[in-house]
């Protein structure tokens, strides 16, 4: 298998970059929208999905705020945020840049992309909520691009109390 | 510096007797909230700042908070002779002397000294005043221009530098000179539940997660010393197990109060007269990947219990406050500090320190990051308290003077007790509480 990165510029990397894009703003718009059952869809199995502040990410500390091992843990975060978790209700929106595709490897494309998302509560104002980077791990399916990991690793280090839906 | 005098007479207005009704003020007022820094953060009182871990070599630091105070946690020079008596550990308050300036703006590093920025007046790790420019003047042919005056003494400008005590690995420092030694602080009946979790282990830094919750920082030590709601808010708790009003549990309390320990065991979980009209219990609850709640016993949950000489007792979980700005979390394997920063009346930072010990597995270390899941700001279970807290002060502020919590499960009493169905530690650190303060 291949290690290397579409040639910048080409037909190949432009198509690439623009379906990362499309998953990224799939993936944004399930959750947005509360399509929270959605959300695992975009990920493959035995993925991992991580909410980290960077603080960690930059000492190398394993600590994360979510820290999710598979499809199945995804698939019991979206009961806990829609069944369990007492927390007043909000809104989400993200803000998410192109994706850089930073190298493909073995079929893995390694890609990162930075998002903001503001909350807002009913009668409230926007806030900014949590603003970071996606670093991602994408493969090909028959199904399309699906997220073997992805890390949201987060600059706004103090959460505005809680954190409840995955960003 | 105490807020001013006009405002304490005005105060003492806590009409009820005992301290089972908390008034809203208590948490509300801003004149109030400025005497209890002074009385309680800066008073007489050990404050948790860190754990030596997190300072592992010389000239590491890391940036803490007593009360709103920045102070620096330094691991400093230790001569071999002093070693088995001197930890190294200094706390000193981050405030340049000359201008005011907190000179340390980064959260953790490591440092040969300080140097404020604005005029480079250095400092040793301990705080002592190394040197400053232009001490001496600037000459000018024969004659010298400035300089500072005649008497001025390094020696007398130093940072503030509080008492330190460590403890197994906990590092707490005071303001006060009056503040009784650490051990007799916290007093024996704390004690055997801090040394099960701290002594004789090395702890790994796991790492941090810090929230802000628009409270009164009280609300935060009064949920960790309120066993009524765990099984009733949190859903995980009462579904699985993990915490409820069946199990075998005991409060324990220090001499005067303030400190807590909450002390439960797991059971099975399911249904039960317990969960009978509880909403937040799932009967069906299942998880699609149950390594989420993946506990393995750890030989040194057992210990020979405290108050049955000659009996072990083997607790799932301890929940430990000590007043007045730590919580120390032992839930199944996840362990953690979680430190209170208050920010006003309404307001505190929440700043999370998950462990694990040296000798740790990978697995253990897996595990414990995976039950990290259960708690902190995105908690299946600890998302809810920020989000009542919140709700708490809303409600107290939209009412004002006449207004009080009810805090009568269990009677109005403080004694320790050997159930759950209480809220028997929330009045006893309100009686303290009210003595400190003189409300």
């Amino acid at each position: 298998m291949s290690t290397h990165a579409p040639t910048a510029g080409s037909v190949e990397a432009l198509l690439l970059q623009h379906q990362i894009d499309q998953l990224n703003a799939a993936c944004a718009a399930a959750l947005d929208e509360q399509r929270f059952e959605a959300w695992p869809e975009f990920f493959l199995p035995d993925a991992s999905y991580k909410v980290q502040a960077r603080e960690n990410f930059d000492r190398g500390l394993p600590l994360a705020l979510i820290d999710l091992e598979s499809q199945g843990m995804m698939k019991d975060r979206v009961y806990g945020v829609t069944q369990t978790i007492f927390h007043a209700p909000y809104y989400m929106r993200h803000i998410v840049s192109p994706a850089q595709v930073l190298a493909v490897n073995n079929g893995i494309i390694h890609a990162q992309a930075h998002y903001a998302v503001f909350r807002t509560k009913p009668g409230g104002v926007s806030e900014v909520y949590n603003v970071g980077r996606y670093i991602d791990r994408i493969v090909r399916t028959e199904a399309g691009l699906r997220f073997q990991s992805r890390q949201c690793i987060y600059d706004s280090e103090m959460v505005l109390n809680s954190l409840i839906y995955p960003v | 510096m105490n807020a001013p005098q006009a405002s304490s007479s005005a105060l003492s207005r806590w009409s009820q007797p005992g301290s089972s009704r908390i008034p809203f003020w208590a948490y509300t007022d801003g004149q109030l909230y400025q005497r209890e820094l002074e009385a309680i953060f800066y008073g007489a009182h050990w404050c948790y700042v860190g754990l030596e871990v997190e300072i592992p070599n010389v000239g590491d630091y890391k940036l803490s908070h007593i009360g709103e105070r920045q102070v620096l946690m330094v691991r400093d020079r230790v001569a071999p002779k002093d070693r088995d008596t001197d930890s190294g550990i200094r706390v000193v308050e981050n405030r340049c002397v000359h201008r005011g300036v907190r000179f340390c703006q980064k959260l953790q590093g490591n440092a040969r000294s300080f140097v404020c920025p604005y005029h480079q007046w250095t400092y040793k790790l301990n705080g002592d005043l190394a040197g400053l420019p232009f001490k001496d003047g600037v000459k000018d042919g024969d004659c010298v221009n400035g300089g500072m005056p005649e008497g001025f003494e390094l020696k007398d400008h130093g940072l503030t530098k509080l008492r330190v005590a460590t403890l197994h690995g906990l590092v707490l420092a005071t303001f006060s000179d009056e503040t009784e030694p650490l051990q007799d602080y916290l007093g024996p009946n704390v004690m055997p539940w801090l040394e099960r979790i701290f002594k004789g282990h090395t702890l790994t830094l796991l790492g941090y997660n810090r929230q802000r919750i628009p409270g009164n920082w009280k609300l935060m030590m009064e949920n960790i010393k309120d066993p009524y709601h765990p099984g009733l808010l949190h859903t995980w708790f009462v579904t699985f197990g993990l915490w409820r009003a069946d199990q075998k549990s005991r409060m324990v309390m220090d001499a005067q109060g303030r400190h807590a320990v909450m002390i439960s065991r797991k059971n099975e979980g399911g249904q039960a007269a317990v969960t009978q009209g509880v909403t937040s219990f799932k009967a069906g609850m299942t998880l699609h990947d149950d390594r989420l709640l993946d506990v393995v016993p750890e030989p040194w949950w057992r210990i020979p219990d405290p108050s049955n000489p000659g009996a072990e007792i083997t607790p799932t979980v301890t929940m430990i406050t000590l007043f007045p700005s730590l919580i120390i979390q032992q839930q199944v394997n996840s362990l953690s500090t979680r430190h209170i920063v208050p920010r006003g009346a309404g307001e505190f930072d929440f700043v999370w320190t998950h462990f694990g010990f040296a000798d740790d597995t990978p697995e253990m270390t897996r595990r414990r990051l995976r039950q990290s899941n259960l708690f902190g700001p995105a908690g299946f279970v600890s998302a809810d308290d920020g989000e009542v807290i919140e709700l708490s002060q809303g409600g107290f502020r939209q009412w004002g003077e006449g207004g009080s919590t009810l805090c009568e499960l269990g009677g109005t009493g403080t004694e320790m007790t050997e159930h759950m169905v209480t809220e028997t530690l929330i009045r006893s650190m309100y009686a303290y509480w009210k003595k400190v303060m003189a409300v």
